[in-house]
């Protein structure tokens, strides 16, 4: 199926060859979950520290978070601001 | 060197300076700059006093840990009655002066009444002297920070000025130090510049000294700075990108408040994000962001110096702007925020100009950004004519209109000096007070309190108004620091508030910067302010100090008039649902939690401190 990654801040090099700043259209397997795409994409586990889908926080159920076609993945190192 | 139980007090009437021992039963009770010197202002001033007449007095303080070894041991702050809110009003900055008062020997400077003509403060470790400032008078920040290290041949000089802004009566005029740090809300410059009070030049060089127990507090410093290095968001996230990488998460996340808060999302976030600003810009492949930079002391280097791009059309082909062809401070999240989202505007290099004009003439660019949203929302309903803007397109997503307008604000001149008075003030005029996106007369910070429950409770009970720095819950409800909670419950976040503004009460008075506290817990804090100071500062007593300022602080706010009425939010941010989204649906739910952090307080269903807290607490 066809989902949506983005990458942000030092993270963005991890994203393959395309034009938007932050996204990319990937395809994933159909039962695909959250930890999934962390692992194919070679994201170190601590340095996916927010990790949202739609919008969504997922936190500690990344094992378990289905992806559905059309989701939109988004990772951000630990970050802050204020 | 801890406190140098020093105080200088300026009659700026009389034309005096006076030194005087620093009271020190205050100081065992609330440890020094925002909550001992905000205890001297409650102590010597009427609460309802007009915040610009020379009854009203200021102080710049330091903290017992400013101008220690202590990492980010640089800050002050500056302590009045804010004349944009008529609260209590404290701002915090870092740079280098912090450091250099405390090298001078002093803890805090009380100014009080009104100077006849245009003075500066000359310290020089016990030399302090008024002396006339009629040439500066009339100079922006930049321009008098130049004259008075060419008057007094000394690089190291380190001053803190007001620009034309505050000369003018702009009410959010701060008090600009180190160029681009900032006293910036609250209109403390407003305040000085209301004395007649154009700089303070310090310079010192009594060193450090006076620590209570040296070898205990290196070892605690030592700890702290190593926690600082090792953690991810300190050690690499902060100096990496900056405040600035929060754009893009803020609007992901379904919180970024765009358009005069009308909508939640926009649409040119990563156009003005951190990231953007690490990207090379066609025209000479140079990214806005030039290096990080850190304040005294600091080993986290999260601030921002960056550059316009020369060609951009604030400043191409301007003679008169080769102050802003080089590099300078910003931007940071906020002001990219207000400056950019709040009005629509997404250009990066736009923005950059008007953070450097922010520092140039010392304005809040908070305030200013959300006064010049609501402006366009105003024009957009035509409740504000171009006949009222002297024929600026004053239209969201306009740069040129944003740019027109901030070069008005500094010259006082035109539609600029209705944007002086701040949005409350605007948006009553045009008989549509709704529209300011405000608390207490305080503009918001850039997080929506309809995608943040926390936050909006913060921002309704803050002290100085809508501040995000009075309590940081984004910390937990985006960061998870120290734990992660959930965004749009409610449960939970009456503690979660005032844990957090308990807890900044007492860093604000520490002398050491907020940002340490995304690493730091009060069990770092503790022993480094125990080890430095005389008495025994441990985490309980740290916390309960933090407790009494900001009740101290509230009981200011109440004995000036302010009650629960206005611990509330804009009905913008209570009755309109976020429209899509990931919290598409959502309003503050202030009610919710309103009462259960007043009973968290000890304070009576009107908000009021009771007896019992009061006598708790030993106010």
């Amino acid at each position: 199926m066809k989902m949506y990654l983005e990458l942000y801040a030092s993270l963005m090099p991890l994203l393959p060859p395309g034009n938007s700043r932050f996204r990319r259209e990937i395809k994933v397997a159909d039962n695909a979950v959250v930890q999934d795409i962390i692992d194919q994409y070679n994201i170190p586990k601590e340095q996916a520290h927010i990790v949202l889908v739609n919008g969504k926080f997922v936190c500690n159920e990344r094992d378990q978070h289905k992806l559905v076609s059309g989701d939109v993945l988004s990772i951000w190192p630990p970050v802050a601001g204020g | 060197m801890s406190w140098t139980k020093k105080i200088l007090r300026v009659n700026l009437t009389e034309g005096t300076c006076t030194p005087e021992p620093l009271n020190m039963e205050w100081a065992n009770d609330y440890l020094g700059q925002r909550g001992l010197a905000t205890k001297y202002l409650v102590e010597e001033t009427d609460p309802t006093v007009d915040p610009l007449s020379p009854d009203n007095k200021m102080i710049m303080a330091t903290g017992p840990l400013t101008g220690t070894m202590a990492s980010t041991g640089g800050r002050y702050s500056v302590i009045t009655k804010g004349p944009l809110t008529g609260a209590i009003a404290c701002s915090n900055s870092g740079g280098f002066i912090g450091n250099e008062f405390k090298n001078a020997g002093w803890d805090m400077i009380i100014f009080e009444g009104k100077s006849p003509t245009p003075v500066y403060l000359y310290i020089e470790d016990d030399l302090t002297e008024l002396r006339p400032a009629d040439d500066l008078w009339g100079k922006s920040a930049w321009e008098a920070d130049e004259m008075l290290h060419k008057i007094h041949q000394n690089p190291e000089l380190k001053i803190a000025v007001i620009g034309r802004t505050a000369e003018n009566g702009c009410l959010f005029a701060g008090v600009i130090n180190d160029l681009h740090r900032a006293a910036g809300r609250s209109g403390v410059g407003t305040v000085m510049a209301s004395k007649n009070l154009k700089a303070v030049a310090v310079y010192g060089t009594k060193g450090v000294g006076s620590l209570d127990n040296p070898d205990a507090f290196f070892e605690a410093v030592a700890d702290g700075k190593e926690v600082l290095a090792e953690n991810a968001v300190t050690g690499q996230g902060l100096p990496t990108y900056g405040t600035q990488v929060l754009m893009n998460v803020i609007n992901s996340v379904g919180g970024l408040p765009a358009k005069n808060m009308r909508d939640v999302g926009f649409e040119g976030a990563e156009n003005i994000s951190g990231e953007a600003m690490h990207e090379p810009r066609p025209s000479d492949g140079k990214p806005n962001l030039t290096t990080n930079g850190a304040c005294f002391g600091c080993t986290i280097a999260c601030g921002r110096i960056s550059s316009i791009d020369k060609t951009h059309f604030s400043i191409k082909d301007q003679a008169d702007k080769t102050q802003y062809q080089g590099s300078s401070g910003g931007l940071e999240y906020e002001a990219a925020w207000s400056l950019g989202a709040d009005t629509g505007v997404d250009d990066l290099d736009a923005l950059t100009y008007v953070n450097f004009v922010c520092n140039e003439d010392g304005f809040d660019p908070i305030t200013f950004g959300c006064t010049v949203a609501a402006a366009m929302e105003l024009f957009e309903a035509g409740k504000i004519t171009l006949e009222d803007t002297g024929g600026i397109e004053l239209k969201f997503g306009s740069a040129e209109a944003l740019v027109a307008i901030t070069e008005q604000l500094v010259t006082g001149e035109g539609f600029g000096a209705e944007i002086a008075m701040g949005s409350k003030r605007l948006c009553e005029k045009y008989d549509a007070p709704e529209l300011s996106m405000s608390v207490k007369g305080l503009e918001f910070p850039a997080y929506d309190p309809r995608g943040f429950q926390g936050i909006g409770l913060n921002y309704a009970t803050s002290n100085r108004g809508a501040c995000h720095v009075r309590g940081y819950t984004i910390a937990s409800e985006v960061l998870g620091i120290p734990v992660k909670t959930e965004q749009t419950d409610t449960d939970g976040k009456p503690e979660l508030v005032k844990a957090f503004q308990d807890a900044t009460a007492l860093v604000d008075s520490a002398g050491i910067c907020l940002f340490t506290t995304f690493a730091w817990g009060m069990d770092n804090i503790a022993p480094q302010i125990d080890a430095a100071c005389e008495g025994d500062w441990s985490v309980d007593k740290c916390l309960e100090a933090g407790e009494r300022i900001w009740n101290m602080e509230r009981i200011y706010n109440n004995a000036a008039g302010f009650t629960a009425d206005d611990d509330t939010l804009p009905k913008r941010l209570l009755k309109e649902a976020i429209k899509s989204g990931p919290t598409e649906g959502q309003v503050n739910r202030l009610g919710e939690m309103l009462p259960q952090y007043y009973e968290l307080r000890g304070w009576t269903p009107e908000g009021v401190p009771t007896a019992e807290t009061i006598s708790r607490l030993g106010l």
